[in-house]
């Protein structure tokens, strides 16, 4: 009950956003901000008892579930349920969302109201996308995130908003359409198999398929979330929707909504056609590590800072995609902790981005520099965030990025080699940013005022999140090991069988980073 | 006649009363608001005694007409259409001309031959209803007299009708000929004999009369032009119940007649599908006055359709029924936007016409902008479950290649209908080039209610369809569909 209340009041929260625009300029903010703070402190208070309690029983994989028939004809249900896994995303989101409130706050000037009715609908649509266990219900949810996406672009973005816009809408419903119609062919098959129509989730899990239905099935799915995010061959949409989106749009987009693409896999795509994941898993990892060398290779030739790291996210996201697909525990632990560490780190700097286009009007990097002696809070906090998504240990992206090395070392070396090539592009990236836009000479003599106390708090907060989790990881780790594990126990064995339990037990235990191999 | 009979066809007697009077009303000079109202009173009785003739159903009128659920549901859709249409129309024609009487009088005629194209079972009734329907939007399209654009759609559709008509008429020759008879049942031995060449050619030249009403690609070349020069409530009409009736006789004929189990009508109902679905699509791409951009895009829709007709089964006619209703609801909210935004002395017709109305009226914008969204099919608009509905009706008849080239249309569609929304969104922008043209919608109440009320129908029917499911799945089943 309480996931459909989380969702409900975010959509009512937007609306009363949107009316109470009448009142003053004022209200759609607070009403935005506490509506996020409220969902985030209520899910928080109800579920966290449950985490670290042992009443966890293994009979009932979901935490919390809720399910009442919605359009019976069809077998589909408004079946909304939580675990681990779905747990650190709506947080996650319901983080970022609060971030991009405040982003927000004095970015925006016109239409407040519209706009924080776009922003609360979007993280209902994307945490209605983590908890819907209905596959119906899923997609409705998973479309649902992108016309409010949409319009965020395309009446608060930069000068090719409109280009960008259209652009990310259309490889988005393109990729959707084919989830959509391997949905349907699922459940007719199931259909066809038992004699009952459903769309659920837990039921058509069981569904045996000949492999070659299976493998298209597969590629669907596939294909929807590889466009969400983003694997290579299908990202064009990324970098002009984030780098034109507003500041709150980015943090949105990079921080959560890439996510969405990464847990379809790891919960439909993988469990539901594990055959045929296991033929694919060679393909994806390929393309994860093709992403990683090549959106690192692309973010260094940026000079539109926002451009550079939207390129990074591709990087980022092709360490989630080898992780996912490396088929280990810790290469999807790692892959789970590495979502949730670029969630913070990017959407961090997306933040950064746009306070300083807010204050010189420009994000073109050429025409930065020299900027640490004018802001100098803002040029520290920007150093912590770029060098996270360096992946420097001791900051949470180093955990998750080892994780998925490790994993993937196990199961595949050549592979598991290029990737962590990958990481020195990384630092060559997140360097020329900090140099480029801080360091240098201060040609065009800016002189503009640094952070503001609430920016300060909310980047000095995260960072302290990013610390965290870097240096204490095990709490996130044992929430989302749960659900990991019964990825693999619902697919088949995973590919790596020489994986044997005693050290994964003593590897995923280890609180602190091992030696940096690299 | 029998009281049950009568019964049984009072919508239709209803419509021709409320048409009589209307015309009478005339020779009392009376205004308006006056027509209008009658001719609303006369909808609306019609739809009530609906529920008077669902109490003697199943019920064959003689051998022309039947009545039955499916005959029911498509009736409601028409009579509830045409009310939407002659509601809006009020606002849309005050001050245009002194006198409207014959206006309303054939807007209700047009219905009629509607109703009696979705009764009919046998070849005289269909070609009646099907006239009833022409002749009077002849008349209707060329309303605004003083219009040549208007003129010249007239009489375009007039030729083309014409044409079509004949087509339909030489069809059923052939099939007399073949068969020797003309009620759609009795035809169905001839469809599987030896020398069923000559009935082929008749059931295509039959289909090349319907394709025409539909505007299907290749009968297609009306539709832009008439779209456009036709006065916005009449492009209403066209656009939405005068095909829906066209379906339901489809369906029904198709069924009926034992073509719906024939591989040659279904594939030929397949390529027309393919065909309209991208044309439709890709010309719709280069427009850039809405009308237009809109008949293409209802040439799409057909298309789509068509995917569900060719599907067939119980699921496919099911699948047909909310694919008409969530397309009228449609397509009524967005004409009536244009209509609201629309003065005599001008249409809202350009793309541009439409920029930046979200700020100028949140209200209309939004209608705007969930129209737009229903009919590029996003979940929770009637739209999606459309979608949704016609990849169910193609998987499970193993259409795949159909289902993928819908779902190749929907992505090419959204182009467009992205264009139609982001222009709403358009802030003003300092350069106004065109201030003449900044439209402000203007309300009144029926107006207000008939858009209210569309817009309730499209999220309604998006949100939660269930109660609507069922009445369609009970007007689809009493269709006599062979378990093949």
């Amino acid at each position: 009950m309480i996931l459909l209340l989380l969702i409900a009041f975010l959509m009512l929260g937007g609306l009363i956003a949107w009316v109470s625009e009448r009142l003053g300029p004022q209200w759609p903010r607070w009403i935005a901000l506490g509506t996020t703070v409220v969902s985030l402190c209520t899910i928080g208070l109800d579920t966290i008892p449950h985490l670290f309690g042992d009443v966890v029983p293994s009979s009932n994989p979901w935490l919390r579930e809720f399910t009442v028939p919605w359009i019976p004809r069809f077998g589909i249900g408004l079946h909304l349920a939580m675990d681990g896994l779905g747990f650190l995303l709506i947080v996650l989101t319901l983080t970022l969302g609060i971030v991009a409130a405040i982003a927000s706050w004095t970015e925006i000037t016109s239409g407040i109201g519209f706009f924080h009715f776009n922003l609360l609908w979007v993280l209902a649509g994307i945490a209605g996308v983590f908890v819907a266990m209905d596959l119906f219900l899923f997609f409705v949810f998973w479309e649902l995130m992108l016309v409010p996406m949409y319009l965020l672009i395309s009446i608060w973005g930069h000068e090719r908003r409109s280009y960008a816009a259209t652009k990310f809408f259309l490889f988005t419903q393109a990729g959707g359409l084919l989830m959509l119609i391997s949905i349907l062919a699922l459940s007719i098959v199931h259909y066809r198999q038992t004699g009952v129509t459903t769309f659920d989730y837990a039921v058509l899990l069981g569904t045996s398929l000949p492999p070659e239905t299976e493998f298209w099935l597969m590629l669907g799915f596939f294909a929807a979330f590889a466009v969400k995010l983003p694997a290579v061959p299908l990202h064009p949409w990324l970098p002009d929707a984030h780098t034109e989106a507003p500041t709150g749009g980015s943090i949105i987009l990079a921080g959560i909504l890439l996510k969405t693409g990464a847990y379809g896999m790891l919960r439909f795509a993988i469990p539901l056609f594990p055959n045929a994941s296991e033929t694919f898993a060679i393909v994806a990892m390929t393309l994860g590590v093709v992403g990683i060398l090549y959106g690192a290779l692309l973010a260094f030739a940026q000079t539109d800072f926002k451009r550079l790291v939207a390129y990074s996210s591709v990087t980022h996201l092709g360490f989630v995609l080898l992780g996912i697909y490396a088929g280990t525990l810790h290469a999807r632990e790692g892959a789970i902790m590495a979502m949730i560490a670029h969630g913070l780190s990017t959407g961090a700097l997306f933040m950064i981005a746009g306070v300083l286009q807010e204050r010189l009007r420009t994000r073109d990097m050429r025409r930065m520099g020299g900027l640490w002696p004018v802001v100098p809070k803002l040029s520290g906090v920007t150093l912590v965030f770029s060098m996270a998504s360096l992946g420097i240990p001791g900051l949470a992206n180093f955990i998750g990025e080892f994780l998925v090395l490790l994993g993937t070392y196990r199961v595949n070396i050549p592979l598991a080699v290029l990737a962590t090539i990958g990481v020195v592009g990384a630092a060559l990236y997140s360097l020329i940013l900090i140099q480029r836009t801080f360091h240098g000479e201060n040609t065009e003599n800016w002189k503009v005022p640094d952070l503001r106390g609430v920016q300060f708090a909310t980047l000095g907060s995260m960072i302290l999140v990013s610390l965290t989790l870097g240096l204490y990881p095990q709490p996130l780790l044992k929430i989302s090991k749960p659900a990991v594990a019964r990825i693999q126990t619902w697919g088949s064995p995973p590919p790596a069988q020489e994986t044997s339990a005693v050290p994964e037990k003593d590897v995923s235990d280890r609180a602190t980073p091992s030696p940096p191999d690299r | 006649m029998p009281v049950h009979d009568i019964i049984a066809l009072l919508p239709a007697l209803i419509l021709a009363g409320g048409t009589l009077v209307v015309v009478l009303g005339a020779a009392w000079n009376c205004s308006h608001g006056m027509a209008s109202r009658t001719t609303a009173i006369s909808q609306v009785l019609a739809l009530t005694s609906l529920s008077l003739a669902s109490s003697v159903i199943p019920r064959p009128v003689t051998s022309l007409l039947l009545v039955d659920e499916f005959t029911l549901f498509y009736t409601a859709l028409i009579l509830i259409g045409g009310l939407g249409v002659s509601l809006l129309s009020q606002g849309y024609l005050d001050g245009t001309l002194d006198r409207h009487n014959e206006y309303y009088a054939l807007i209700l005629l047009a219905s009629l031959g509607g109703l009696v194209l979705v009764m009919s079972v046998h070849g005289a009734s269909f070609f009646l209803g099907l006239e009833l329907l022409s002749v009077s939007l002849y008349v209707l399209l060329a309303y605004r007299r003083d219009e040549p654009r208007a003129l010249e759609a007239g009489i375009k559709y007039l030729l083309l009708s014409a044409a079509a008509s004949a087509f339909v008429l030489f069809g059923f020759a052939l099939l007399y000929f073949s068969s020797g008879e003309l009620a759609f049942a009795a035809m169905q031995p001839s469809l599987t004999k030896a020398g069923r060449t000559v009935f082929l050619v008749g059931l295509a030249l039959i289909l090349t009369g319907i394709g025409f009403k539909l505007a299907v690609v290749p009968f297609h070349l009306w539709a832009a032009d008439v779209f456009q020069g036709s006065p916005l409530p009449v492009t209403a009409f066209i656009a939405t119940i005068s095909k829906i009736a066209v379906v339901g006789l489809l369906l029904r004929a198709l069924v009926h007649t034992g073509g719906s189990a024939d591989e040659a009508v279904i594939a030929t109902l397949g390529i027309l599908a393919v065909a309209s679905m991208f044309l439709g699509n890709l010309l719709a791409l280069l427009q850039e006055n809405v009308k237009r951009l809109l008949a293409y895009s209802s040439i799409a829709h057909l298309g789509y359709l068509l995917v569900a007709v060719v599907a067939g089964g119980a699921l496919g006619a099911e699948a047909v029924g909310f694919y008409v209703a969530a397309y009228m609801v449609t397509m009524l909210g967005i004409f009536g936007v244009l209509m609201l935004l629309s003065r005599p002395s001008m249409e809202a017709e350009q793309v541009e016409d439409l920029a930046g109305l979200l700020w100028r009226d949140p209200l209309v914008g939004a209608i705007w902008v969930i129209a737009v969204l229903s009919l590029a099919g996003v979940p929770l608009t009637a739209g999606f479950v459309i979608k949704f509905y016609v990849v169910v009706a193609g998987l499970s008849s193993d259409r795949w290649l159909l289902v993928l080239f819908f779902v190749v249309n929907s992505v090419i569609g959204l182009f467009y209908y992205l264009k139609l929304i982001r222009i709403v969104l358009v802030r003003e922008s300092g350069s106004s080039e065109r201030p003449m043209h900044a439209m402000i919608p203007r309300w009144n109440w029926s107006d207000g209610f008939v858009l209210a009320s569309l817009i309730l129908a499209i999220i309604g029917l998006g949100v939660y369809p269930i109660p609507f499911i069922d009445v369609i799945e009970q007007a689809a089943a009493v269709l006599p569909i062979g378990t093949d």
